[in-house]
């Protein structure tokens, strides 16, 4: 299969690399306003006022520092999560099973975490990080050589290992590694709050931001300004051209997807070690699924993850205020998700068509 | 009569007519789209769409069939604006697919919210048990009208792939649009037609789940039959007669875990729930191989190559 990926020749002169640019802004805005716009018609045709609307999501999203720290709250899983999309994209596959990564990284994190106690927080934080990175790297990179060792479609293998991830979550979280002590909510054993990851300083948003914000900075200048990062993103636009100048393709695919999972375990540790201080059913909260909306809106660039992220998390950080104040149910943002996620790949076949962004010399 | 230990199999055997229904139907309708040389992705989110209008049409009019309908026109109109998106140039199908799930799932859990309580009218059952004593083998032997008419269709596309007119100009478009192209027909209008009535089955599989087995509507009714039924269609080679034993083998999977529970054996639950996805999985695995096109795949299909 074929990813958009288009951008694999940097354009001669510096002018048509700002069109390219300019292009791959200005579409999908374009097409965001539209699914606003879509989405405020549906909003309409059921009686809510669709300004009325939006004023909400800005207010309980972006309007006061409360409101930004429960955006960049929310923003911290899915900016990782994003990744697990955005780089194996980038090597040409789609990958769409961040969420169990996620939830088998928050499980071992919080094995480790409790296994630790006594450590030095910062030895056990490092150890949880790492381990939950592994956990799900290694999850992730077995979809990716089923791709390429056994032809399994990596999109259809991918979403199974997430079904199969959350059952072990399940069997795990209620059965063996079950705290005797919870009994509504069945979790592991606590963390213990020493080993919590704190806020960041002057904020009441924690750690997890940063780790994502570094991990996007790392893979952006690993993918645009490495080899390792040109030779995957031959592999994702021609596999025949890759084999032919000798890259090896298997292990460059391999790599995009073990870094795509820890990004999406690193996740789940976050959630652990953060959030929650113990794995329990909360960590399905479908942050891989916002993930792949992000990445594809995002154009798999990673860079461009963190905004969206921001503005995904903002959105669902005003949902409690959508569902007090106009009584819509919890299911309007996956509404609107929805609608801008076609609506963006729709846009897809817009690429390329003005002219105003093509590179001046092919004019002629 | 208590029937022991041999619950556990009369109760699978039940079982798996039950849970094989939506398997049917929905693998029917991505057997139809994929023959065309389509992969929609999107079924998952067009069942639980299907489930969740069948159910509030059943409700508020008090007619599970007409309930059944509404859930296949749902899911034709979800599937034409897969096809016709997808056929906008360089648009990935398996991306919007993803999107579709998002959008279907979505609609469903907001315009659904009212009917989880309420109780609607569901479907009724053919009794083909009733000369056995044992309640177990009487209630495992209640067939739903759906499975038959699911079993019919499977005989009755099989037939048309290869007799009909129709059935020959989907097949080729699927092999080689190319070839479609220089016979004069045209490529995308048939593909969004294939979705669509593909779309229109699985609207029908999601409206048996809540209109007969389990049931009711609510936001966990569907445990990802949708998107299973693009493995199994792979797994049954794009034969829909295929699609049927493959369909009763998923539901005989699902089945087991609640069998089992049914005889106290309740550890391991959650496992036994996967097995259906592990069994998925390995058989693609055993299925697919990296150096050649699947054996009886649509050669303009993406997900194979």
């Amino acid at each position: 299969m074929t990813l958009p990926a288009g951008r694999a020749v940097a354009p001669a002169f510096p002018s048509d690399r700002m069109r390219r640019a300019a292009e791959s802004f200005v579409i999908p805005v374009g097409a965001l306003v539209v699914a606003m716009i879509l989405f405020g018609i549906f909003m309409a045709l059921i009686g809510k006022n669709p300004l009325e609307v939006y004023a909400l999501i800005y207010k309980g999203g972006f309007s006061s520092g409360f409101a930004w720290q429960n955006t960049l709250q929310r923003a911290a899983p899915v900016i990782l999560t994003a990744l697990c999309v955005a780089l194996p994209a980038q090597a040409g596959l789609i990958i769409i099973g961040g969420e169990g990564a996620l939830v088998l990284g928050g499980l071992a994190a919080a094995v480790v975490g409790h296994a630790a106690a006594g450590a030095s927080p910062l030895v056990a934080q490092i150890g949880m990080a790492l381990i939950a990175m592994i956990v799900g790297g290694t999850w992730i990179a077995f979809a990716g050589a089923l791709r390429h060792y056994r032809g399994v479609n990596e999109t259809i293998s991918s979403l199974l290992l997430t079904y199969i991830a959350i059952a072990l979550f399940n069997h795990f979280v209620e059965g063996p590694l079950r705290d005797p002590g919870s009994l509504n909510k069945p979790s592991t054993q606590s963390i213990g709050e020493a080993m919590m990851v704190g806020h960041l300083p002057g904020m009441d948003v924690h750690w997890g931001l940063a780790y994502g914000v570094v991990f996007c900075v790392a893979c952006y200048v690993l993918v645009r300004y490495t080899v390792l990062g040109f030779a995957l993103r031959i592999v994702g636009g021609n596999v025949r051209a890759a084999r032919l100048a000798g890259l090896r393709v298997g292990w460059l695919v391999l790599v995009s997807c073990f870094l795509g999972g820890s990004a999406a375990g690193l996740a789940g540790m976050v959630e652990v070690a953060a959030v929650h201080g113990n794995a329990n059913a909360s960590l399905i909260a479908g942050y891989g699924y916002a993930g792949i909306l992000v990445s594809f809106i995002a154009r798999h660039n990673p860079l461009a993850v963190i905004p969206v992220a921001i503005l995904v998390g903002g959105i669902g950080a005003s949902n409690g205020l959508l569902q007090r104040r106009l009584d819509l149910p919890d299911a309007t943002v996956l509404v609107l998700q929805g609608i801008a996620f076609m609506v963006i790949l729709a846009a897809e076949t817009l690429y390329g068509r003005f002219r105003v962004f093509q590179p001046r010399e092919q004019q002629k | 009569m208590d029937l022991g230990w041999w619950g556990v199999p009369v109760a699978v055997l039940g079982g798996t007519i039950r849970v094989s229904t939506p398997f049917l139907f929905v693998s029917l309708g991505e057997c139809l789209t994929e023959k065309s040389g389509r992969i929609n992705l999107g079924l998952e989110g067009i069942l639980v769409m299907g489930a969740m209008s069948g159910y509030g049409v059943s409700y508020l009019t008090g007619s599970p069939w007409l309930g059944v309908l509404v859930a296949g026109i749902a899911g034709l109109a979800l599937g034409l604006l897969h096809g016709m998106i997808c056929s906008l140039p360089r648009v990935n199908d398996i991306a919007v697919g993803i999107g579709l799930m998002l959008l279907g799932t979505g609609l469903a859990f907001f315009l659904g919210k009212p009917f989880v309580q309420p109780k609607a009218p569901t479907l009724p059952a053919i009794h083909l048990g009733d000369w056995a004593s044992s309640p177990q083998v009487q209630s495992a032997l209640q067939v739903n009208v759906l499975f038959i008419i699911g079993v019919i269709l499977a005989l009755a596309l099989t037939w048309a792939f290869r007799n009909t007119r129709w059935g020959l100009v989907v097949r080729m478009v699927g092999d080689s649009s190319d070839a479609a192209r220089a016979m004069g027909y045209n490529v995308n209008r048939v593909r969004v037609l294939a979705t669509a009535v593909g779309g229109f089955l699985a609207g029908i599989g999601g409206s048996f789940l809540s209109l007969y087995y389990p049931g009711s509507w609510n936001e966990g009714l569907s445990s990802g039959q949708g998107l299973m039924a693009v493995a199994l269609v792979i797994f049954a080679r794009w034969q829909p007669l295929y699609c049927f034993y493959a369909a009763l083998l998923f539901g005989g999977a699902g089945a087991l875990g609640p069998a089992l529970q049914s005889v106290g054996i309740t550890s391991g639950y959650y496992l036994f729930n996967a097995a259906p996805y592990v069994l998925t999985l390995a058989i693609m695995i055993a299925t697919c191989s990296p150096s050649r096109n699947l054996a009886g795949a649509p050669g303009e299909l993406s997900v194979t190559r």
